[in-house]
C-alpha cells in the first residue's frame, strides 16, 4: 500500500495549485458578487490539458488518470467550488460518456471540442417532477425515420444554458421508466427548438450556471443517439459512476478550504489575550473538521483508485460522495463559528462555503440515495459495479 | 542554439522557517523551484520557440536527490534534458563551491547563453551564477528585464537608479533573470507526461572532475536566527482632531519619520 504521489502526481498537484491561484483565485470574489461564470478559464483548464482524464491522446486526453484527475480538481475546488463542475461536464459526464458507448464518428466530432476547452459539456437527466427517480422522467423523443422530435424540459441543469454540447436523457418508450429512457448527444448551438433559462436565484454556486431548458419540437438527427435506443438508463447510471467523483472530490476540497481558513483564523485572531486556536474548544472544532477531511479525502482517492484499475467503485463512490458532502457542510458550518462575527460578513469566505456546501447533499444522487446504494449493495441486494 | 539554465530548489515562498539545532529545518516544507529561476526557464523556453528546431536546453542544478523533483518540474515546462550535481561533500557548500562543482559540470555541455536567477530566494545571496560565469570565463549581465539576440550577440536591458541600460554582450553569456523579465508558465499536463523520459543525469563530483576537496567550503555559517516579531502597533484613543497632535509627536519623537 503507498499513500505516497508518484512523480507525475505531485507534479499535477503543484500545477492545479498554480492554476488555481492564478487563474481562478484573482476573480473569486467579483464574479461571486455578480453571479458571473468566467467561461475563458474553461478555455485555459483545456490549453493546460485539465479537462482530458482517462481520454486517449487521440482524442485530445492528457494520458493521466483518475488519481491525477482527483488531485487536480481538489486544487481547483479549494479555491472556487464553482469550478469543480467543469471536469464534470466536460469530461467525465459528457466526453467519457461518448468514448464509452459513443461511435467512432460521435468521438471524434464530440470529444475533442470538450476536452479542448473549445465547447462547454453538460448532461441532463433531471426534471420538474424527476429528481432521484430517473426513471420517472417524462421528457420525450419521438422517432420520426431520418431523426427524433423532442420535447419537455429539464430542470437544475449544471451548465444548461453555457453548454455547446450536451448529453440529454428522455423517453424513448411511452411510459418511460427506466427501459423505455435513452440518450441523445445535442449540439446547443446548431438544433432549433431549445429554449434556455437561466436560473439566477439560488443558495450557492453562484459562478457555476443553472438552467432550465425547455425543447419544444427540436429535431435531433438519429446519428446523435448515444447507444442503443432504450438502454439510456445503464448509461446514465454508468455516467453518474463517474461524475459523482466531481461531487465527492469537491465537496472534500471545501471542508479542506474551510479548515485551512478556520486553521489561520484561530492563528491570527487574539481574544483574552492569545490567540483563539488556544482555547481547548475552538481546538476541539479544528480537530473534528480535521479528521472529517482527512477521512474524506482517502475515500475520494480509495474510489479514484479503484476506477482508475477499473474495480468496482459504485459502493466506494457512493461512500465518498455521501461523506465528502458531511465533511464538506459540516467545516462550513464550524468555520462560521470559528471566525465569529467576521464568518458573517462578506469580509471572509465563510458564507460562500456554507453556501456551496449544501449543493453537494443533492446534486447527482441525494445523500439519501447514496445510503441506499452503499446499504443496498453492502446487503447483496446489488452489485457492486 | 544550446541554451542552459542554472536552477536552485528552494522553499516555497509561503513556508513556515523554522530554526531547529542551528539550521533551518526543512521537515515538511514545500520545496519549489527558487522564483527567479522560473523567469529565467520562461526565457529561455522562449528563446527555443524562436529559434526553432535544433535549439536544446540543458537545465542543471547541484543539491540532494530531492532536486530531482525540481528538476522534472523544468523538464515539464518544456526543458529538454537535465543534470543533477550531487555528493555528501557537497552538503553545506557555500556559493563557492556550488560555483565550482556546477561549472565543472557544464565542463562537458555545450552552450550559447546561460539563464539563471538573479538570486535564491532562500540565501538572497547572488553569487552562483556570476560565480560560474568567472570559471567558465564567460561574461555575465546581472538582473536583465529585456533580452534580445542575434545568435551571436545579445542585447539586454537592466534598471539602473533612475533609468534603464542597454548592454551588448556577446555570446556564450551568462544573464540573470530579474522579476519583470517575462510571466513564467505552467507546465500543462503534456508536459507533465513527457518529463518523465527526459534525460537527468545525476553526477558525483568525481563525474565532473572534482574531488571532495576542491570544493570544500570557504565559510562557515554561525549562526542562523529569525527575523525579530513585529511588534504591535499602537492606536491612539479619541477624535480625530484630538489625537493629532500627539500622533505628530510620536512619529516625530519616536519613529524619527518626521
Amino acid at each position: 500500500m503507498d499513500f505516497g504521489f508518484t512523480e507525475e502526481q505531485r507534479m499535477v498537484q503543484e500545477m492545479a495549485k498554480s492554476f488555481a491561484e492564478k487563474e481562478i483565485a484573482p476573480y473569486v470574489e467579483q464574479d461571486e458578487e455578480n453571479h458571473y461564470y468566467r467561461r475563458e478559464i474553461l478555455s485555459k483548464m483545456g490549453e493546460m490539458g485539465l479537462l482530458g482524464w482517462s481520454m486517449p491522446e487521440e482524442y485530445g486526453g492528457n494520458g493521466m488518470g483518475w488519481m491525477e484527475a482527483v488531485t487536480a480538481l481538489y486544487e481547483i475546488a479549494k479555491v472556487h467550488t464553482s469550478w469543480r463542475l467543469s471536469i464534470s461536464g466536460n469530461c467525465w459526464g459528457p466526453a467519457m460518456t461518448i468514448l464509452e458507448y459513443g461511435t467512432d464518428e460521435q468521438k471524434k466530432k464530440f470529444i475533442p471540442p470538450l476536452l479542448s476547452g473549445e465547447a462547454v459539456g453538460s448532461f441532463a437527466m433531471t426534471e420538474a417532477n424527476s429528481g432521484s427517480d430517473v426513471g420517472s422522467m417524462k421528457m420525450f423523443a419521438e422517432d420520426k425515420g431520418s431523426h427524433y422530435v423532442l420535447n419537455g424540459s429539464k430542470m437544475w441543469i449544471s451548465g444548461g444554458h453555457t453548454s455547446d454540447i450536451g448529453l440529454v436523457y428522455v423517453c424513448t418508450e411511452e411510459g418511460g421508466g427506466p427501459k423505455g429512457l435513452s440518450c441523445f448527444i445535442i449540439d446547443y448551438n446548431n438544433t432549433e427548438g431549445i429554449e434556455r433559462i437561466p436560473i439566477n436565484k439560488k443558495v450557492g454556486m453562484w459562478s457555476a450556471p443553472t438552467s432550465e431548458l425547455v425543447f419544444e419540437n427540436a429535431q435531433v438527427p438519429k446519428e446523435n443517439l448515444l447507444g442503443p435506443v432504450n438502454k439510456g438508463f445503464p448509461i446514465c447510471m454508468w455516467m453518474l459512476n463517474n461524475t459523482r467523483m466531481g461531487c465527492a472530490t469537491g465537496a472534500a476540497a471545501l471542508s479542506a478550504a474551510a479548515l485551512e481558513g478556520s486553521v489561520a483564523y484561530a492563528n491570527e485572531r487574539t481574544q483574552f489575550g492569545q490567540p483563539i486556536g488556544k482555547f481547548q474548544l475552538v481546538q476541539a472544532q479544528i480537530a473534528e473538521m480535521k479528521l472529517e477531511d482527512d477521512a474524506a479525502l482517502q475515500l475520494v482517492y480509495r474510489a479514484a483508485w479503484l476506477k482508475q484499475n477499473k474495480m468496482p467503485s459504485q459502493q466506494q463512490t457512493s461512500m465518498a460522495k455521501l461523506y465528502s458532502c458531511k465533511a464538506a457542510v459540516n467545516a462550513a458550518n464550524i468555520a462560521m463559528k470559528v471566525y465569529g462575527s467576521y464568518g458573517y460578513s462578506d469580509e471572509y469566505p465563510c458564507g460562500r462555503w456554507l453556501r456551496d456546501a449544501k449543493q453537494f447533499e443533492t446534486l447527482e444522487g441525494t445523500s439519501n440515495i447514496h445510503t441506499t446504494i452503499v446499504a443496498g449493495i453492502e446487503l447483496g441486494y446489488q452489485p457492486n459495479r | 542554439m544550446n541554451i542552459v539554465v542554472l536552477l536552485k530548489q528552494t522553499f516555497d515562498t509561503e513556508a513556515k522557517i523554522v530554526i531547529s539545532g542551528g539550521k533551518v529545518d526543512p521537515t515538511g516544507v514545500t520545496l519549489v523551484i527558487n522564483p527567479y529561476d522560473e523567469f529565467a526557464i520562461e526565457e529561455a523556453l522562449t528563446l527555443k520557440e524562436a529559434q526553432g528546431e535544433g535549439s536544446e536546453i540543458t537545465v542543471v542544478t547541484a543539491g540532494g536527490d530531492v532536486a530531482e523533483q525540481a528538476l522534472r518540474t523544468a523538464l515539464a515546462m518544456g526543458c529538454d534534458k537535465s543534470i543533477l550535481v550531487s555528493d555528501e561533500a557537497l552538503d553545506g557548500a557555500d556559493e563557492w563551491a556550488a560555483a565550482e562543482a556546477v561549472a565543472a559540470a557544464l565542463k562537458d555541455v555545450e552552450y550559447d547563453i546561460i539563464f539563471a536567477g538573479r538570486i535564491a530566494v532562500d540565501d538572497a545571496s547572488g553569487q552562483v551564477a556570476v560565480r560560474v560565469a568567472e570559471a567558465l570565463g564567460i561574461p555575465s549581465v546581472s538582473s536583465i528585464l529585456k533580452f534580445e539576440t542575434d545568435g551571436t550577440v545579445a542585447t539586454v536591458t537592466r534598471e539602473i537608479d533612475g533609468g534603464n541600460e542597454i548592454i551588448e554582450v556577446p555570446l556564450p553569456a551568462m544573464l540573470t533573470a530579474q522579476k519583470g523579465l517575462n510571466e513564467p508558465r505552467l507546465p500543462n499536463m503534456m508536459g507533465i507526461m513527457k518529463a518523465k523520459s527526459k534525460p537527468l543525469e545525476k553526477k558525483d563530483l568525481a563525474a565532473v572532475g572534482k574531488a571532495a576537496g576542491d570544493v570544500a567550503a570557504k565559510f562557515v555559517i554561525d549562526s542562523v536566527s529569525l527575523p525579530t516579531p513585529r511588534e504591535a502597533g499602537t492606536i491612539l484613543k479619541g477624535e480625530a482632531a484630538e489625537t493629532a497632535p500627539e500622533l505628530v509627536r510620536l512619529l516625530h519623537e519616536e519613529a524619527k519619520v518626521i
